[in-house]
């Protein structure tokens, strides 16, 4: 028996306030309407994108203390990292704050890690108020990665557009809104990719290790949760990771998703997807904390992945490790709007997919709303047994 | 080794789910804009012969590799040299001025860490093999001249 990775949390840390900023690319992608703030242009008024990354993380995380109702003062830690060498982007952001700070680098994967960390000191109520901020640029990230921006060269089909934006969350002891219910620290996993332009299918295992280790600690399932979803695996990386878990004896169904695969609309040629710390770090701060507050979604499994290469050991012939860690989100709000994901998308439809069972007595609803789940699981091919096992056990109720 | 073989079975999984990119419009694309190019070189290179025809023709050569020269840094500066690049590929990268565009890209890139420690430094760090090799094989070259 292995130990456990996971923490559960006896005082529920809270989210009291949450801020993103992306470009003006990521502004027209599928999120742009849930963004508090649409830059007009790339550069954000600096004269170098690395400045403009550390501007983008500064009203981060002044965006996200006033979404709290918060001043500055009041914050007393700070959880920051980025993808830049050295983390400048955090540290010099951190600057202009005069608050303790604890500089991260976890890749991709930081918004989880700062919050899984951040969310450590509340549990232990040694600090009452944290915040925990990412982002990163497009145009700083190719820099140091990859190629200058104006070279004329294709990219391969498995290579990701890493998100211009950076995402702040305050958490609190006390206060309204969701909560962060547990946390799944991950381990570095390698298993042995060294393209650099196929970051999804470095880091698939990674997200597989973190998401067998939760499961295996709380005894919990996938359908468990309204939302599961992965930071930037792409396109690719996240139909590996569907793959990995059921060879592994979990079925992803219509609740899972990735975040870098549904960031960028087909038209926008972002190819496997989107990538970076900013990527998990927007979608959080704004689509999903916003459907928390509103009810509409209700338990998120959020598990970003980071790739843990730099262009020294790729070029020294290294693969690329992959680390992924993972926090449990939930909401106490109840919503009677249509919730689109898993769970709760069997709940609503339930009715509609079935006209039959409409007719059952309101004493029996709660038997019929279990029924519902498992008839919309119908959708998934994997799922068909138990869909026909529930059809036959309401027919039999029928009669 | 157990390891060894779940990532070798790992990565002959990944190699078989990437998407494959199609050969034939790349090679289209690509040979399209080369050929274009090309075609462009060889009517400034007429032009200039017919506007100075006391050059003499190697001289005319030199002139409009200049003129190419500048066109795809002019190009690279004002952002869309890239775009060629992406539609093109090979197609653009060939001919000389994808060498340019490789000098000006990196130029224009690091002119934030100042003119010697940016533009200087880091102008040659995608073209530089490419002279290496150029210098190199000239000196084999020469040498195998020599004994002949």
């Amino acid at each position: 028996m292995s130990k456990s990775q996971t923490i559960i949390f006896k005082h529920k840390p809270v989210i009291i306030g949450s801020y993103s900023i992306v470009g003006p690319k990521e502004g027209k992608g599928n999120f742009g309407p849930y963004f508090n703030y649409v830059m007009k242009d790339d550069s954000f008024g600096e004269d170098s994108y690395e400045k403009a990354e550390k501007k983008m993380l500064e009203s981060a995380i002044v965006g996200a203390i006033e979404d709290a109702k918060l001043k500055p003062k009041d914050i007393q830690l700070i959880l920051a990292g980025d993808l830049l060498n050295q983390i400048i982007s955090s540290s010099y952001a951190a600057r202009n704050f005069s608050v303790s700070f604890l500089g991260l680098f976890g890749a991709c994967s930081t918004m989880a890690e700062s919050l899984a960390i951040g969310s450590t000191f509340i549990d232990s109520q040694h600090f009452e108020k944290v915040v925990c901020c990412t982002g990163s640029h497009f145009s700083t990230a190719e820099r140091q990665f990859r190629f200058p921006l104006e070279l004329g060269n294709q990219r391969p089909p498995t290579s990701q557009w890493t998100v211009t934006g950076a995402g702040a969350t305050v958490l609190a002891t006390r206060g309204e809104g969701p909560r962060i219910e547990m946390a799944t620290f991950g381990k570095v996993i390698d298993y042995g990719v060294n393209d650099v332009n196929d970051m999804g299918a470095a880091m698939a295992p990674a997200a597989m290790d973190t998401m067998l280790a939760h499961f295996r600690d709380t005894g919990r399932t996938p359908d468990d949760y309204d939302l599961i979803v992965t930071g930037d695996l792409g396109k690719l990386g996240s139909e590996i990771l569907i793959d990995l878990m059921e060879y592994n004896g979990f079925k992803l169904g219509l609740n899972y998703n990735d975040c870098g695969q549904m960031y960028f609309t087909r038209n926008q040629n972002t190819l496997s997807g989107a990538s970076g710390c900013g990527c998990s770090a927007t979608v959080l701060n704004s689509f999903i904390i916003d459907k928390l507050r509103k009810g509409e979604l209700r338990k998120v499994l959020f598990m970003p992945t980071g790739a843990l290469m730099s262009t020294t050991a790729a070029q020294q012939g290294e693969t690329i490790p992959g680390v992924c860690h993972a926090i449990v989100i939930e909401s106490d709000v109840v919503s009677n709007k249509v919730k689109p994901y898993g769970k709760s998308r069997a709940l609503v439809n339930s009715d509609k997919q079935d006209d039959s069972e409409s007719s059952v007595n309101s004493e029996e609803e709660d038997n019929t709303k279990n029924k519902g789940k498992a008839v919309a699981k119908k959708a998934k091919p994997s799922e068909k047994s138990k869909g026909k096992k529930t059809n036959q056990v309401a027919k039999k109720k029928e009669d | 080794m157990d390891d060894k073989k779940r990532n070798e079975a790992y990565n002959k999984y990944v190699k078989a789910k990437i998407p494959k990119t199609r050969a034939w419009p790349s090679l289209f694309n690509s040979f399209l804009v080369g050929g274009i190019i090309c075609c462009l070189g060889q009517g400034i290179n007429d032009l200039i012969l017919l506007w100075f025809p006391s050059l003499a023709e190697q001289t005319a050569w030199g002139y409009t590799l200049i003129v190419l020269i500048f066109i795809a840094s002019f190009l690279t500066g004002i952002g869309v040299y890239d775009k060629i690049g992406k539609f093109a590929g090979g197609g653009s990268i060939v001919p000389i001025t994808g060498f340019s565009n490789s000098i000006t890209s990196p130029a224009i890139e690091f002119k934030h860490e100042g003119i010697i420690y940016g533009i200087c430094v880091k102008m040659f760090t995608i073209a530089g093999p490419v002279i290496v090799v150029g210098i190199v094989s000239s000196i084999v070259v020469g040498i195998i001249y020599l004994f002949i």
